[in-house]
């Protein structure tokens, strides 16, 4: 059996008395799609941030392959590969779609610390930058600042930037959340035809993506994960479908 | 050539970007019309255009990386006093003298550049007071050395080159503070359009996002404040070797909170943003504080509040809307 490309031991946090993430056990195989499900406050977002280091855990372990992340800073984890996207748009408004991908690219290739040559002069990070933005179809209006983006457009664009990093492991935080639901089945097609080199754990609250996309579902409630297995077996689960699916939901 | 095309070539595009426009060559002209028309203005036009360098400086932390500060005067004051520390005590110099004054002003910027990169908004805001004001009381305290409120006197600046001695009437002054400007501009238009001008304007649109593509933005900021405090430091020197001084008011609360001012009536993150608002300011002084010596503040005030109400990205942010929905119209 080979390595997880992502284990979590024993991750730990509370705020106070709340406790947001208790003993939380985790193993995402290499090339795997994983759904991370829950109702809300469940603490799925607040995983995904003890994951990716914006949040300090009170004990645990988090390693991608055979490392001990656990302790590196947030854009360290990334260079090895341990990458997010964000539930609520997290772009750069004023810069372009191309603009806002060679940023990442620049910084993965480690060329943005250089200030005395002018950035046309690596043209391939933006030959590549201009490659990820025309695979997620965004090429026709790349040069357009984020802002101006239609939102479907900019959730796009959260994927594109995570993609300029290069990730192992890909953590998707509602990618296709307040999108509509036809373009929202077209969003996780192009998930779906990402390189299986990536490793995919996705939140999402659309049961039947999560049933189309998901190899495994893993349910988190209350900052525990509550059970973990095929989506057969958390369809037929009956723990799952009390506290979660609840009886409007037929799987 | 749109991105629809199919023959987009998106290098081609960004370097199209940082192309020169005509209208910067003009600029830089005129910059040299002073000479012919106003040559009884010329220690003023040396003065904005020390003022301009300033600004330039606070817009690379500012505009392009948006890291506010209040206590900017403090590496302004440090490049003064280190050059005319220099002149004074047996070296004048003047390119030596530059170079000293911003590498001790890089100096301090690296070391404060720590805690800066720590924290955002009003509290760089009164950390960078703090800092400034501190450093302003130092000064005045240890008159030994700087003369306190009295300023550095005895500056004695050698020829320019060994050829051009600073005249009374502000060729020299002029000529050399413009060459500086100019000098230290294309190693700014440079960083600007450069894969760390990329990642400074990343910082400024968003810094949580910044470390979740991998980007250290700490280190980023720490380098960006050195720079920005070097060339504060290169102002600040040719102020004390043009006018063969330094007050006290190098280092002000006072030169902090103007440079603010130019570089929002100009706009900031604009390239010449602090130029624009540079040569508004100076020139309203030196008009308005001959009618009301007292109140010529007030008259900045107005033009201002007018700027931020109507123009909320600068005298040069409005002229570049104007001219974008001219193009709009014409096509």
């Amino acid at each position: 059996m080979t390595t997880p490309a992502l284990t979590v031991h024993g991750l730990n946090k509370s705020f106070g008395s709340l406790v947001v993430a208790n003993d939380i056990e985790l193993a995402l195989p290499q090339g795997e799609r994983h759904a991370l499900i829950g109702p809300n406050g469940a603490g799925k977002t607040t995983l995904i941030n003890l994951m990716t280091g914006m949040l300090t855990p009170d004990g645990g372990q988090i390693l991608l392959g055979d490392a001990d992340i656990s302790r590196l800073p947030p854009d360290l984890r990334v260079k090895r590969g341990l990458v997010r996207t964000f539930q609520i748009n997290s772009l750069f408004p004023h810069l372009s779609a191309l603009e806002a991908v060679t940023l990442a690219i620049g910084e993965r290739r480690g060329i943005a610390p250089t200030w005395w040559r002018a950035l046309p002069v690596y043209r391939d990070a933006i030959e590549e930058a201009y490659a990820i933005l025309v695979s997620l179809r965004l090429g026709h209006v790349c040069t357009r600042p984020t802002r101006e983006l239609a939102y479907g457009q900019q959730r796009l664009l959260e994927i594109a930037l995570a993609l300029a990093t290069r990730p192992h492991v890909l953590l998707l935080d509602e990618p296709a959340a307040g999108v509509p639901r036809d373009e929202s089945a077209e969003l996780f097609s192009a998930i779906a035809g990402l390189s299986k080199d990536i490793s995919i754990l996705f939140i999402e609250h659309d049961m039947n993506v999560v049933f189309r996309f998901a190899s495994r579902i893993i349910v988190m409630v209350g900052g525990r994960i509550l059970v973990e297995g095929t989506p057969a077996e958390i369809a037929a689960d009956r723990q799952v479908r009390e506290v979660y699916l609840g009886k409007r939901h037929h799987v | 050539m749109t991105p629809a095309s199919p023959a987009f070539a998106p290098q081609a595009y960004l370097q199209a970007q940082t192309r020169w426009h005509a209208i910067e060559l003009v600029f830089w002209l005129s910059c040299l019309l002073p000479f012919v028309l106003f040559p009884n203005y010329l220690v003023l036009a040396s003065q904005i255009a020390i003022t301009a360098l300033f600004a330039l400086s606070l817009d690379l932390i500012l505009g392009y990386a948006g890291i506010v500060s209040l206590g900017h005067a403090a590496f302004f004051g440090l490049g003064a006093y280190s050059a005319g520390l220099l002149a004074k005590h047996g070296w004048g110099e003047p390119l030596s003298g530059l170079v000293l004054g911003a590498l001790v002003a890089a100096f301090v910027g690296y070391v404060s550049s720590f805690v800066i990169a720590r924290f955002r908004h009003l509290t760089l805001i009164m950390i960078t007071l703090g800092f400034g004001l501190l450093l302003h009381e130092l000064a005045n305290k240890a008159h030994w050395l700087t003369g306190g409120a009295d300023g550095l006197q005895g500056v004695r600046m050698w020829p320019l080159l060994g050829t051009f001695t600073f005249d009374l009437w502000g060729y020299t002054a002029y000529a050399y503070s413009l060459l500086v400007l100019f000098a230290v501009f294309l190693v700014t238009r440079r960083l600007i359009n450069s894969p760390f001008g990329l990642s400074l304007r990343g910082i400024r649109e968003n810094p949580v996002r910044m470390p979740a593509i991998g980007a250290p933005s700490a280190a980023h900021i720490r380098k960006i404040y050195t720079l920005s405090a070097a060339i504060a430091g290169i102002a600040g020197a040719l102020l004390a070797q043009t006018t063969e001084t330094v007050s006290l008011e190098t280092l002000s609360f006072q030169r902090s909170a103007d440079v603010l001012v130019i570089l929002v009536l100009g706009g900031a993150g604009r390239l010449y943003g602090g130029f624009v608002g540079a040569i508004i300011f100076m020139v309203a002084r030196d008009r308005f504080s001959g009618v009301t010596p007292q109140y010529w503040y007030f008259g900045i005030g107005v033009l201002l509040i007018a700027v931020v109400m109507f123009l909320p990205n600068g005298i040069l942010g409005g002229l570049a809307r104007l001219a974008a929905s001219w193009r709009s119209k014409a096509t």
